[in-house]
């Protein structure tokens, strides 16, 4: 848990702008996702209107009271710099050369904020959707403030702000150095061939920090204050206290395991599956193949966390844990952990499985035991 | 003669701000606020040095480390202090849902103040204490006939400490049958108060929350998934803290009983409730009130305040030592309990509140109690219909019926369209020497607001409050960086909470102050 202040406040304010000119030009006609050279070029044939610099304006919109004393640094021509323009800004855009006009990649995405981060803005404010927010991630990793413009088609990713105006007013916060608090934010994505032909796999590719307000966040992503810290500090105790000494354990991804892994002393692969046993590290980062294996040799256990926002426990970036292992691990060695925040912000909706087996999903469906601190429970249900 | 202008509506306030030090840092080497003269020399060898008659591990080997300031300057700064406060004296405090703010009578204050009560000692012989042991014994008398309980102890300090005591009998009530080890588990609610599930794990148990259905009730199905043979009790509130009162209740306390649980009550919201349902009835075995919420006696800024636990006939045994007892003759203590769980408080309780508490339920009688409950209830609706007015409020559950005594709203709305979250609110509410409080984590309730007008206050203030609220809704429509850059004319502005969940940066006394700032 870092607070904002040891971000702001150094020198002169400096924003860094990024918008993905093709993020979600594949929704409005129907495609599901634009990822992909071959649908950004169907989906412009198709009539499709780029929306993310008009997301990018509104949020810019906000923030234009802070012109005078700020920099804004921009990715060049359609990623950013023109809009900024257009919005009556005078940005200083990166000398970086994109490959075309009008159709810009990945890799310009991920140039341009490995350059600001090294420029050493206090922000990078990017408008795009979950694959823009994949690229911000493999560019800068999860040590440096960044905050999303919702422009995409899918929005699962905890990164973005609700509305392209709200993302303007958490950043104008930021940089007039209000005290925020910084979280790391879920960077989710579709597997966008599956997606199109109607299965939804999500997986969880890693997390970015983003400066927090309730509310202000899509999903309204939980905040993890010092008291979140704490808890889930409580949860891996109770967590550690439960568990029996002889029994191996998966440990799904996620925060809050990570917590169980740090009580432990053990490191933890944040967006994949390790398994556990007599605080030691087995196996890190398993697949499917790998845990029927080890399900092959010994009984094991569970220990699960829900996605924030949507409340998935099952079926959203921890796919490793099939329907096949599911069958095989004994309902009372699942233990599900979750900070009570988040319960909150499901707004009483039941945590979700969807495993793809629709037999293994009744399994679990009904009032599952939730544990929330040490020697604090919930029953919560659970639907399919 | 010009007439006198009308007052606006909201009225203007201003706060007086005097950026007061801490009274450590007022201390000035040698001040005193008396002098005392010197002890003649007569009296000093007949008695000697008094130190000498305390035993020597109780004498300072240094003295106490206070601050050293005249009357004047001690006066001037707990006046100054005062001023930058707000309480129920001063302004409208219908924000503090769940702690029925409520008018504590002065008459009632005075005759605690009498040398009756104020001189009595707690070591008195009790020949001598006749009088306020009767007032302990028909307050008793009293609260058991408006819960339906068998007996009731006034010795807790407060709601908290009656929960507590409540959830040492049922302990030592499964000891008892030899079902203490067994049962480990507590079962509450999260509208229920916090301090049920708070107290609980302090006396040792694993606490399971249910969270509510659709309807706001909690979700039965789920009491039901968490009820086993490891349930010790159910601690509930009811109405919950949503001003919705649960109709399945009995229901509620059969499960509990057939699995062999006990059912506690937290009466903590019976304001709504007085003369109309009672604990009894509802099947409970245990229940508490808070004398300084229900029963009008000051909540004394946390304190002290009073607690009552009351109990049916299987429980007696495990009360709170001593008890008050009258043998046709004479009051006395009974201390002869072999079973009770000792002692949750020094002596007797809070002897003035229980002073207080009888003398307002006397000046009341059980028609004036019922009536209380009519007006509060009433007062709560029409704050509801004025609330729901406002643009971006909403009361969650329940949907188009009434509440019993309080409502926990919801500006949800109004944040997501205007970015000012409740929080904000709160602190601009000051600017009208106002307030509500938001402490009712984790926020179910989105963006929470829990109103609670008791039966104190009039239709003219409950007009008072709701144009506040009004007109800050308005504001975060149309400018709402006033209240971003709230509190105006209040004395205190944005408190930080981070440091409230860190070790590290909080202190609660000046000693520990010095040293964790070095």
């Amino acid at each position: 848990m870092r607070l904002l202040a040891s971000f702001a406040s150094k020198g002169p304010m400096q924003l860094g702008l990024i918008v993905n000119p093709i993020a979600g030009i594949g929704g409005r006609v129907g495609l599901k996702g634009s990822d992909g050279a071959e649908i950004q070029r169907l989906a412009l044939e198709l009539g499709a209107i780029p929306l993310a610099g008009e997301r990018a304006a509104a949020a810019l919109e906000v923030l234009r009271p802070l012109a005078g004393e700020m920099e804004l640094l921009t990715a060049p021509g359609p990623m950013g710099e023109d809009v900024a323009r257009q919005c009556g800004f005078v940005p200083r855009p990166l000398p970086l050369s994109l490959k075309k006009r009008g159709q810009t990649t990945a890799e310009d995405t991920r140039q341009a904020a490995r350059a600001m981060r090294e420029a050493g803005v206090n922000l990078i404010l990017f408008a795009g959707g979950d694959g823009t927010a994949r690229d911000i991630y493999e560019a800068i990793g999860n040590d440096f403030p960044v905050l999303g413009i919702p422009a995409g088609v899918k929005i699962h990713s905890a990164v973005y702000a609700v509305t392209p105006r709200s993302a303007g007013e958490l950043a104008a916060d930021f940089l007039r150095g209000r005290r925020l608090r910084l979280q790391e934010a879920e960077v989710l994505d579709l597997d966008e061939d599956s997606y199109r032909a109607g299965r939804i796999l999500t997986r969880l590719y890693g997390y970015l920090t983003i400066p927090y307000r309730r509310e202000a966040v899509q999903n309204q992503k939980v905040p993890t204050p010092e008291s979140e810290a704490v808890q889930a500090q409580a949860i891996a105790a109770e967590v550690i206290e439960q568990m029996q000494p002889d029994m191996a354990y998966l440990l799904g991804p996620g925060t809050t395991t990570r917590a169980v892994a740090e009580a432990l002393g053990l490191p933890k692969t944040l967006v994949g599956v390790d398994i556990i046993c007599r605080g030691e590290l087995l196996a890190a980062d398993v697949g499917e193949r790998q845990i029927l294996d080890m399900l092959d040799q010994r009984p094991l256990g569970l220990i699960i966390t829900p996605t924030g926002g949507q409340g998935f426990l099952l079926g959203r970036g921890n796919q490793q844990i099939s329907p096949d292992v599911i069958r095989r691990i004994e309902r009372k060695n699942i233990l599900v952990i979750c900070l009570a925040s988040k319960i909150a912000m499901l707004r009483g909706r039941p945590l979700l499985v969807d495993t793809g087996d629709s037999e293994t999903d009744r399994l679990l469906s009904g009032y599952l035991p939730v544990i929330t601190g040490y020697h604090e429970k919930i029953i919560y249900k659970v639907a399919s | 003669m010009k007439p006198i202008a009308p007052k606006p509506m909201p009225r203007r306030f201003h706060q007086a701000r005097w950026d007061e030090p801490i009274i450590f840092e007022l201390s000035q080497p040698g001040q005193r606020g008396v002098l005392l003269p010197p002890v003649e020399a007569g009296i000093k060898q007949q008695v000697g040095n008094p130190a000498q008659a305390l035993p020597e591990p109780l004498r300072r080997v240094v003295p106490p480390a206070l601050p050293e300031m005249s009357q004047i300057h001690v006066l001037r700064h707990y006046a100054r202090l005062s001023q930058e406060n707000l309480g129920v004296d001063l302004n409208i405090d219908v924000g503090q849902g769940t702690c029925t703010m409520k008018y504590s009578p002065k008459i009632n204050d005075q005759l605690t103040r009498t040398h009756k009560l104020s001189e009595l000692h707690p070591l008195q012989d009790e020949s001598t204490v006749q009088g306020i042991l009767e007032v302990m014994y028909r307050l008793e008398g009293m609260l058991k006939e408006i819960s339906g309980m068998d007996r009731v102890s006034l010795q807790p300090g407060a709601g908290s400490a009656a929960i507590y005591a409540n959830i040492c009998m049922i302990r030592a009530y499964h000891e008892a049958r030899g079902e203490g080890k067994q049962r480990d588990e507590v079962i509450t609610t999260i509208f229920s108060h916090p301090s049920n599930a708070a107290a609980a794990k302090v006396a040792g148990y694993k606490i399971i929350t249910l969270y509510p259905d659709e309807n706001g009730y909690p979700d039965f199905e789920a009491l039901k998934a968490a009820v086993s043979e490891r349930t010790a009790a159910l601690l509930i509130t009811n109405p919950e803290d949503t001003g919705i009162f649960n109709p399945r209740i009995a229901e509620f306390v059969e499960v509990v009983h057939a699995a062999g649980g006990l059912c506690s009550y937290d009466q903590a919201n019976a304001n709504g409730i007085l003369g109309i349902t009672r604990a009894r009835e509802a099947g409970f075995d245990v229940c508490h009130f808070n004398l300084h919420k229900t029963f009008s006696t000051p909540h004394g800024c946390g304190g002290p305040g009073a607690g009552a636990s009351g109990v049916t006939e299987k429980l007696i045994p495990f009360l709170p030592v001593p008890t008050v007892e009258f043998n046709g003759e004479k009051y006395f203590l009974d201390y002869n309990r072999p079973q009770s769980i000792g002692k949750v408080r020094p002596f007797y309780g809070v002897t003035p509140n229980l002073l207080r508490a009888y003398a307002w339920i006397m000046s009341l009688g059980a028609d004036g109690l019922r009536e209380v409950s009519e007006v509060a209830v009433l007062n709560n609706n029409y704050l509801l219909n004025k609330v729901l007015e406002i643009r971006g409020v909403s009361a969650p559950y329940a949907k188009g019926k009434r509440r019993i005594e309080q409502v926990r709203y919801s500006w949800e709305q109004l944040t997501r369209e205007t970015g000012v979250t409740s929080e904000e609110i709160e602190i601009r509410v000051t600017d009208f020497g106002m307030h509500y409080w938001t402490s009712h984590h984790p926020f179910v309730v989105p963006e929470p607001m829990t109103l609670e007008p008791t039966e104190s206050y009039s239709r003219a203030d409950l007009d008072e409050y709701v144009a506040v609220l009004r007109q800050i809704a308005e504001e975060a429509y149309t400018n709402p960086e006033i209240i971003k850059t709230a509190p105006h004319n209040s004395t205190i502005h944005r408190i930080h909470h981070e440091p409230f969940d860190n070790p590290a940066e909080w202190a609660v006394t000046w000693r520990a102050y010095k040293r964790k700032t070095g």
